[in-house]
């Protein structure tokens, strides 16, 4: 081979580099069409940090409790109640195989010394807060992913090579300083690879993954790393044999449509090192702002009584989701839609914000009798619980309402949730869903379930 | 289990501090634990920082008393602003 077919096919090569650039950016175009991106086109040069805060609520009961330094803790349900599920865990917790979403006892059945706090959100807002203010000095470019993740864009102050690096060590050093927290930090040129980078070392640690290391250290991690590879469709992949991050990118992206739709490409992209989303600033709001279940009946609804039953139906389901997240909430909607189609909605506030199916029920049949006089039956229905508020066991004093009876009924729901988890929904049910046989049978819980919106 | 949410070195202390015009507040002595009465002669010091001895963090004064370098901690929780010291030992 002489130097100039050498020539060629280097000039060849980057010909069809330049041309998937343009194969890609097309992609991109399309996708921020549907996404509604508003990002600049693809871009290598952009410095991104992940800035992810080291088993946060765990970290920070430790840090206010120093005496359980050393051992394993975790933050979890109300332990004296004996319900709930572990929300966070420390690094001492993790080798007894203490995971997040474990139900309390489960958890003491592998670790009987775990120590497990009962969550203070209050506290952990502060620091969050905190925490945020600290990367705010920096830039203005910072998008937080829950109280405990943010993104930043420090393209701006990062000029020079391995500047984006310092930045983040000195990230970390102050919020190991001034919050008494260790973070770990992603460095990179996209948001998807900053995020894969601050998991890859824990804790106290900077990962740097740039255009020219990403295919060595990104490539060989499993796929379920990369972000929006959840439990499913990693299962699918793993049935087609891609296994790895470097699967995904080498597979055919029209292979991945086929398999996931638009999700496909999204993860395509990802993989390659392509995501151009851009970090957008904003402050931390819970990603989940309501819970709600609705459903068109078996038949139409004709009375007050149909009502009460679906609403009952529904409410129990949303109420165990909302148990299921932590959170209560401070205001209940109907909607309602009749057999010639017409829907309207209606809300109003709790009279103190709850998790209780039959409270919400409650409210809800109020409103609808307040609101709706049967002139046409009912062809659905749906119930919501909104405003919502992290779960703060009922102790509050309260002039009118009974405390005790509602605390028991709290506990009540909990033990309901716990019978049905480990024996299946259909175990227990309300007897008054067996008044109906058409309308009372519906499993609101398990075939209506509306998942919280993801990433994208 | 109470025992152990319990720090042996933090305590709390009743200070009075000085509240300046443009809102910067400087300790000027305080009520130890026993009672004792120490005066702060000078404040060398003011950054925020976490106290991983007493559990706890806040704005971190380097204070001078009788001679002696010590930090006292002004921590907010639900809104209530409160003054630590780390305890010796």
């Amino acid at each position: 081979m002489n130097i100039f077919s050498i020539t060629i096919i280097q000039h060849e090569k980057y010909f069809v580099k330049r041309n998937l650039k343009f194969f890609y950016g097309t992609i991109y175009m399309f996708m921020n069409e549907a996404f509604g991106d508003t990002g600049a086109a693809y871009e290598e040069s952009r410095k991104i940090l992940h800035c992810d805060v080291n088993n946060f609520y765990a970290s920070v009961e430790i840090l206010h409790h120093p005496k359980l330094r050393g051992k394993p803790v975790a933050v979890g349900g109300s332990a004296e109640e004996r319900h709930g599920i572990i929300l966070a865990k420390n690094y001492i917790a993790k080798p007894f195989g203490i995971q997040v979403g474990m139900a309390l006892w489960q958890a003491r059945q592998k670790c009987p010394d775990l120590i497990i706090l009962p969550p203070d959100y209050p506290k952990y807002q502060k620091f969050s807060a905190l925490f945020r203010k600290i990367l705010l000095e920096y830039t203005d470019l910072v998008e937080p992913f829950g109280l405990d993740e943010s993104w930043c864009d420090v393209t701006a102050i990062c000029g020079k090579p391995g500047a984006a690096k310092l930045l983040a060590d000195e990230i970390r050093e102050r919020v190991k300083n001034e919050l008494g927290l260790t973070i770990s930090v992603g460095v990179s040129y996209n948001k998807i690879f900053a995020k894969l980078g601050s998991d890859i070392k824990k804790p106290d640690a900077t990962t740097v993954i740039s255009p020219t290391n990403f295919k060595r250290v990104v490539w060989g991690l499993p796929a379920s790393d990369l972000l929006g590879v959840g439990r499913q469709v990693e299962k699918s992949l793993k049935g087609v044999g891609i296994l790895t991050i470097g699967d995904i990118a080498n597979a055919d992206i029209s292979y991945m449509e086929k398999l996931f739709g638009k999700w496909g490409a999204h993860l395509y992209c990802y993989a390659n090192g392509l995501d151009n989303s851009p970090v957008k600033p904003g402050d931390f709001t819970p990603v989940i702002k309501s819970v709600g279940n609705s459903t068109t009946c078996p038949r139409d609804l004709v009375n007050d009584n149909d009502a009460h039953i679906v609403l009952f139906n529904l409410a129990e389901s949303v109420a165990e989701r909302m148990r299921e997240i932590g959170m209560m909430a401070k205001t209940v909607q109907i909607s309602l839609r009749t057999s010639d189609l017409r829907w309207f909605d209606r809300q109003a506030i709790l009279p103190k914000p709850s998790m209780i199916a039959a409270e919400l029920a409650e409210e809800g049949m109020k409103l609808l009798r307040k609101n709706y006089d049967w002139r046409m039956p009912l062809r659905s229905i749906g119930i919501r619980g909104a405003k919502l508020i992290p779960y703060a066991p009922s102790e509050q004093l309260s002039f009118f309402a009974d405390e005790t009876k509602r605390n028991r009924a709290e506990r009540l729901e909990y033990a309901v949730d716990d019978i049905r988890r480990r024996f299946g929904y259909e175990k227990l049910g309300r007897l008054i869903l067996k008044t109906d046989d058409k309308i009372g049978q519906l499993d609101a819980k398990t075939s209506n379930v509306i998942h919280p919106l993801g990433f994208s | 289990m109470e025992e152990l949410l319990k720090s042996d070195y933090k305590v709390y202390v009743d200070v009075l501090e000085m509240r300046a015009k443009d809102g910067v507040i400087t300790p000027l002595g305080f009520v130890w634990e026993d009672g004792r009465r120490y005066a702060v002669d000078g404040v060398t010091d003011i950054r925020k920082a976490a106290s991983l001895k007493a559990g706890g963090a806040g704005l971190r004064y380097t204070v001078k008393i009788a001679g002696n370098s010590r930090f006292m901690f002004l921590e907010e929780e639900r809104g209530v602003r409160r003054w630590f010291m780390e305890k010796k030992g």
